[in-house]
């Protein structure tokens, strides 16, 4: 497959696969691209003359042709790059400071907090050590991340603030850059911390599912009372305080709320402009999406994208965060390749300081890959995750949405299906709608001459 | 000027083919997502 043809929201595109070239077509050309390999013309003008006239079709198929030249369309195959390194370096760690939380939500993935052991705190040693792991790690490269994760990091504050005066003091020895994020539920966010996060300009991503009645249903504290209020006046007062930037407000959508679409503009109006609300991954639960709730969700995708759109066009546009696409500067092929980098380039750290591939990882015992003192003890399992990319996976390789997406996650295709080969199809299919709206609204804002 | 395609971008994988590789750019799980694996929107570091 070398091109992807689609019709949405009243345009006909085509994007080419292997170049990243994407084309707002007419119908004619639309139809034209069916049936064109490059080297057909006499075919399509037989077809197609028809229905649209014979001087219509040659001037499509010289457009195409043109197109074909240019390199636009029907790009060669892209195969392995040399620019993809065979051993990786370590960019990324997810600490996770506090295997605990607060909260006692009904579709989190770390068993509510403890990631099915017990409940624990990370000490600053361990995080220390978490720490000269990615310098050690990371070779020549200067950037490098980590993202105080939990559980709920802020019931280990104590080990977060540690951590941040290590990392500047290693940062000045060793002239790496760290760039440092922290995911949270909010609750237990005060007016100290708040100050303390924007004077470290730390990132963070800000739990909050929507709708107050969407939100209290999912997110209880443990004694069963909502989180709604007191989330949304605590991040509102954070992002007040950094100007409305360096922040993600990142939200989870189940078989419960299906009509997604309205707790992000509920969302936005509340005053929150950088969003993420993703697909709830959950098998055999009753809030688990399946494959007959495809149909409503990519429906939903595409009411969020005319929203999306129309905001924009008002002057009031949000961040969507699946809607992003970078069609001129975006990731080059090694990066594609290399996909979120868990296992290889990304790991987690658990509060004993056990490395797993990612944070969605941490407690499958077979994922265990090594500490952070001793360093990867099963180097099969690195240069595994490394090698399964979307050139050498079956499915991926023949998906259009295979440099965008880059073959979805490993930790959802393990859970479903086994193993890391094969991608979760739930995933696949809701990506693949996303992206078709993100450039929707590309060409959509780029005819319009722009975002306002 | 194309009369039935309008083109929106060029596209640049190609290229990219032979100068990308750096890896300064983030690690695309980490920004925003944490669960669902998106490369495409991210911005090149370079």
């Amino acid at each position: 497959m070398t091109i992807h043809r689609f019709f949405i929201n009243g345009l006909y595109l085509v994007l080419d696969i292997n170049s990243g070239a994407l084309h707002v077509v007419d119908e004619i050309a639309y139809k034209a691209l069916a049936l064109f390999n490059g080297a057909n013309d006499d075919e399509v003008i037989n077809e197609l003359s028809g229905e649209f006239g014979v001087t219509a079709v040659r001037e499509v198929l010289d457009d195409l042709n043109e197109l074909k030249d240019q390199g636009t369309l029907f790009a060669p195959e892209v195969t392995t790059p040399i620019t993809f390194r065979d051993k990786p370096l370590v960019k990324s760690l997810c600490l996770h400071v506090a295997h605990d939380c607060n909260l006692r939500c009904g579709y989190c993935f770390a068993g509510t907090g403890d990631f099915g052991h017990d409940r624990s705190l990370m000490p600053k040693q361990v995080a220390e050590q978490a720490v000269d792991f990615i310098i050690d790690n990371s070779g020549g490269r200067k950037n490098c991340e980590l993202d105080f994760f939990g559980g709920e990091p802020l019931l280990n504050m104590e080990t977060v603030r540690h951590t941040v005066s290590y990392v500047r003091k290693r940062e000045a020895e060793t002239g790496k850059v760290f760039k440092l994020t922290l995911t949270t539920n909010v609750a237990l966010l005060t007016d100290n911390i708040i100050e303390y996060l924007n004077s470290e300009n730390i990132s963070v991503v800000l739990s909050l599912d929507g709708r107050r009645e969407v939100h209290d249903a999912m997110r209880p504290y443990a004694d069963g009372s909502g989180s709604f209020d007191k989330v949304v006046a605590r991040a509102k007062k954070l992002v007040a305080s950094r100007q409305g930037e360096n922040y993600y407000m990142r939200g989870t959508f189940t078989a419960h709320n299906l009509d997604f679409a309205n707790d992000v503009v509920a969302m936005t109006d509340m005053g929150f402009k950088r969003l993420s609300v993703e697909p709830v991954v959950a098998k055999d639960e009753e809030y688990a999406l399946k494959e007959e709730h495809l149909p409503v969700l990519f429906k939903e995708y595409e009411t969020l994208a005319q929203e999306y759109l129309a905001r924009w066009r008002a002057g009031k546009g949000f961040d969507f965060f699946h809607f992003n696409i970078n069609l001129d500067n975006g990731p080059c092929v090694a990066k594609r390749l290399s996909g979120c980098g868990a296992g290889h380039e990304y790991f987690a750290v658990t509060p004993d300081g056990d490395l797993y591939p990612c944070h969605q990882f941490v407690g499958r015992d077979e994922y265990l890959l090594g500490n952070v003192v001793e360093g990867i003890k099963k180097p099969h399992m690195p240069e595994k995750f490394r090698q399964t990319h979307v050139l050498n996976k079956d499915e991926c390789r023949e998906c259009w949405a295979r440099f965008y997406c880059s073959g979805g996650c490993h930790a959802n295709a393990q859970l479903f299906n086994g193993t890391i080969d094969k991608p979760y199809k739930i995933g696949c299919e809701l990506q693949k709608k996303r992206l078709e709206c993100a450039l929707m609204i590309q060409a959509c804002l780029t005819m319009d001459g722009g975002r306002k | 000027m194309a009369k039935h395609i309008t083109t929106i971008n060029k596209g640049t994988l190609q290229k990219t083919l032979h100068t990308g590789g750096c890896g300064e750019c983030q690690a695309s799980c980490q920004s925003a997502c944490k669960t669902s694996c998106t490369v495409g929107n991210q911005v090149c570091a370079k």
